[in-house]
């Protein structure tokens, strides 16, 4: 064997995913560069739950090869997944003990977690989510916010030089969400790779560097973020002049809202210098680039969970 | 992860439960029998009954023969029968799984775990069965099944022969429900199957047209632990019944095996 592409934390090449006649995952080459934030989109029932149990060793595949942290998986998971953390569909935990006693069973389960360090390492990591006050309380009565802190808590435990994590801000309110989004932040500058899926658009958006959607088990789209945020070639104008612009802008002029109009123009500050030149008040002004939502309504379907046999109401894409 | 498990199963308060609900039946039992001073004729009701009122030293194996039909076993699968599967609804199983706990090993822990609680409530019975008859009936000269008179020794080696007996009868349950256990994601989808297995076989252990297949059944040689009173001990059944247990055993623990380790964790 050559030596491992370190450049890698997760790379698969056709992986695929069969449940009887249904094909779940079709031929995914994922490829999540070594400390990457890197956000898993796509509707529900896409296949991102199976990719990711995939990723972990808990489903095995039908086709293809998947390597995580250079080594190949589910054959190295013993040594592979005790470097990784992962909060897979909602955490877990034992209701009847508190989340102290659930992160020592869970921490004294596998290798790779000695346990002269364990109890520095559960207090850490409960101070890292918040959960450091919560003392000796069950599990069964934590809320639904805390029971996911919890499940952030044991994928911190021992380190992990890379986080799988499914909608980890599930069940957060915007101070819970805002919370988490720092820490993963602190962890990824720290060289910690983090693998998130979602369905939240502005939480990817807000946070990671390169985006894989997936749609009916195929990855329609891998990039980075910056470049799939391009720029639109419209720049959008908002003026009380709206009239006059119209007249000076004869053929430029896209899409009209009140007063705010998208003209077609290439560089924004000579847009700006003719509009003032010409006497139109400019208010404000800026290069349309296109969102992560345009992004993903284009590429997508809708979601499984939808049974209507309709089309998806059209977007408003300019 | 032995350890883990054996830490899950005394922290639990069910447990802890199962166990004191297992030595209440013989102990209410006792209580009848010692305010009545009315005694199932030989030969009928549980086994050691009627030779109790004279003894109450006999009661350990006599709590067992109550336990044992019904109680135990119900217990055994309940426990067996939530191992895998309870986990997987919890949604812990897969946090095991890509801990990572190889999945042989999370198997053999499990079975550990359910072996020290068989282990554990059979003591706790007998142990209990023995406070309880000494405290009630008196302890007075010793007698075997036979007849003939049994030492303190020979009658405590024999009620810890009995208890080994009936312990690792019980594996064969706990294997079949584990088994289930790995198929289903319901803990009571698996016990109840062990249990079903278990009422079958002790239906056609009692149906004489079922006389070709009795030799195998599972539950056929349960009460052969009566024969360990007997003097001098009459070893076949005893040996024959430890034999099928660990047929039944091994055969449902592959399958397990065979079973969980190509399992997709989709819980």
């Amino acid at each position: 064997m050559t030596a491992p592409d370190v450049t890698l934390a997760i790379a698969t090449t056709g992986l695929s995913k069969r449940f009887g006649a249904v094909v779940a995952v079709d031929a995914v080459d994922l490829a999540v560069p070594t400390g990457a934030r890197y956000g898993f989109l796509g509707p529900n029932g896409s296949g991102k739950t199976t990719t990711l149990r995939m990723l972990l060793g808990l489903v095995f595949a039908s086709a293809g090869s998947i390597e995580v942290l250079g080594q190949p998986m589910p054959r190295q998971s013993r040594s592979v997944l005790a470097q990784v953390g992962a909060l897979v569909e909602g955490p877990a935990a034992y209701g009847h003990l508190c989340g102290r006693a659930n992160l020592e069973l869970m921490d004294a389960a596998g290798p790779g977690a000695p346990r002269r360090t364990r109890r520095a390492r559960i207090a850490a990591a409960l101070e890292r989510v918040g959960l450091d006050a919560v003392g000796r309380r069950p599990v069964k009565a934590y809320s639904l916010g805390m029971r996911q802190r919890l499940g952030l808590a044991a994928a911190l435990l021992r380190a992990p030089r890379l986080l799988i994590l499914d909608e980890p801000t599930n069940g957060l309110d915007p101070q819970g969400i805002h919370e988490v989004r720092e820490l993963l932040l602190e962890l990824n500058y720290g060289g910690t790779t983090i693998f998130l899926s979602s369905h939240l658009l502005a939480e990817v958006e807000a946070l990671c560097t390169t985006v894989g959607v997936v749609d009916r088990g195929r990855l329609v789209v891998q990039d980075e973020l910056a470049a799939l945020r391009r720029l639109t070639g419209n720049v959008v104008v908002g003026t009380p002049d709206a009239e006059r612009a119209l007249a000076l802008l004869d053929g430029r002029l896209a899409h009209r809202e009140a007063d705010r109009i998208w003209v077609q123009a290439d560089d924004p500050a000579r847009l700006n210098a003719e509009l003032v030149a010409a006497g139109v008040r400019v208010a404000d002004l800026r290069a349309e680039r296109r969102s992560l939502e345009d992004v993903v309504l284009a590429v997508t379907t809708h979601g499984s969970d939808r049974i209507a046999g309709g089309t998806r109401i059209a977007g408003s894409t300019r | 992860m032995i350890l883990v498990e054996l830490r899950k199963l005394i922290r639990r308060p069910r447990t802890w439960l199962t166990i004191g609900l297992l030595t209440a039946l013989p102990t209410i039992v006792a209580i009848f029998l010692a305010t009545t001073k009315v005694a199932p004729r030989p030969g009928e009701g549980p086994a050691f009954l009627s030779a109790v009122l004279a003894n109450g030293a006999l009661y350990p194996a006599a709590a067992l023969g109550i336990v044992l039909p019904i109680f135990l076993p119900v217990a055994v699968a309940v426990i067996a029968g939530d191992s895998v599967a309870g986990e997987a609804s919890a949604g812990t199983l897969r946090y095991l799984v890509c801990r990572p706990v190889g999945r042989t090993r999370l198997l053999v822990a499990k079975l550990v775990s359910i072996i020290v609680f068989v282990l554990l409530a059979v003591v706790v019975v007998a142990g209990v069965g023995y406070l309880v008859g000494t405290q009630l009936f008196g302890s007075g000269p010793l007698s075997s099944t036979s007849g003939t008179s049994l030492s303190t020794t020979q009658a405590t080696l024999r009620t810890m022969l009995a208890v080994g007996y009936v312990g690792f009868s019980m594996l064969g349950v706990a294997a079949v429900a584990m088994f289930l256990s790995t198929v289903t994601d319901s803990a009571l989808g698996a016990a109840l199957g062990a249990l079903a297995l278990l009422v079958t076989s002790q239906v056609l252990v009692l149906l004489d047209a079922a006389a070709s297949v009795r030799p195998y059944l599972p539950t056929r040689y349960w009460l052969a632990f009566v024969d360990l009173f007997r003097d001098p001990v009459l070893w076949r059944d005893v040996g024959r019944g430890f034999a099928l247990q660990a047929v039944y055993v091994a055969m449902f623990l592959a399958a397990a095996w065979a079973n969980f380790a190509t399992k997709d964790v989709a819980s």
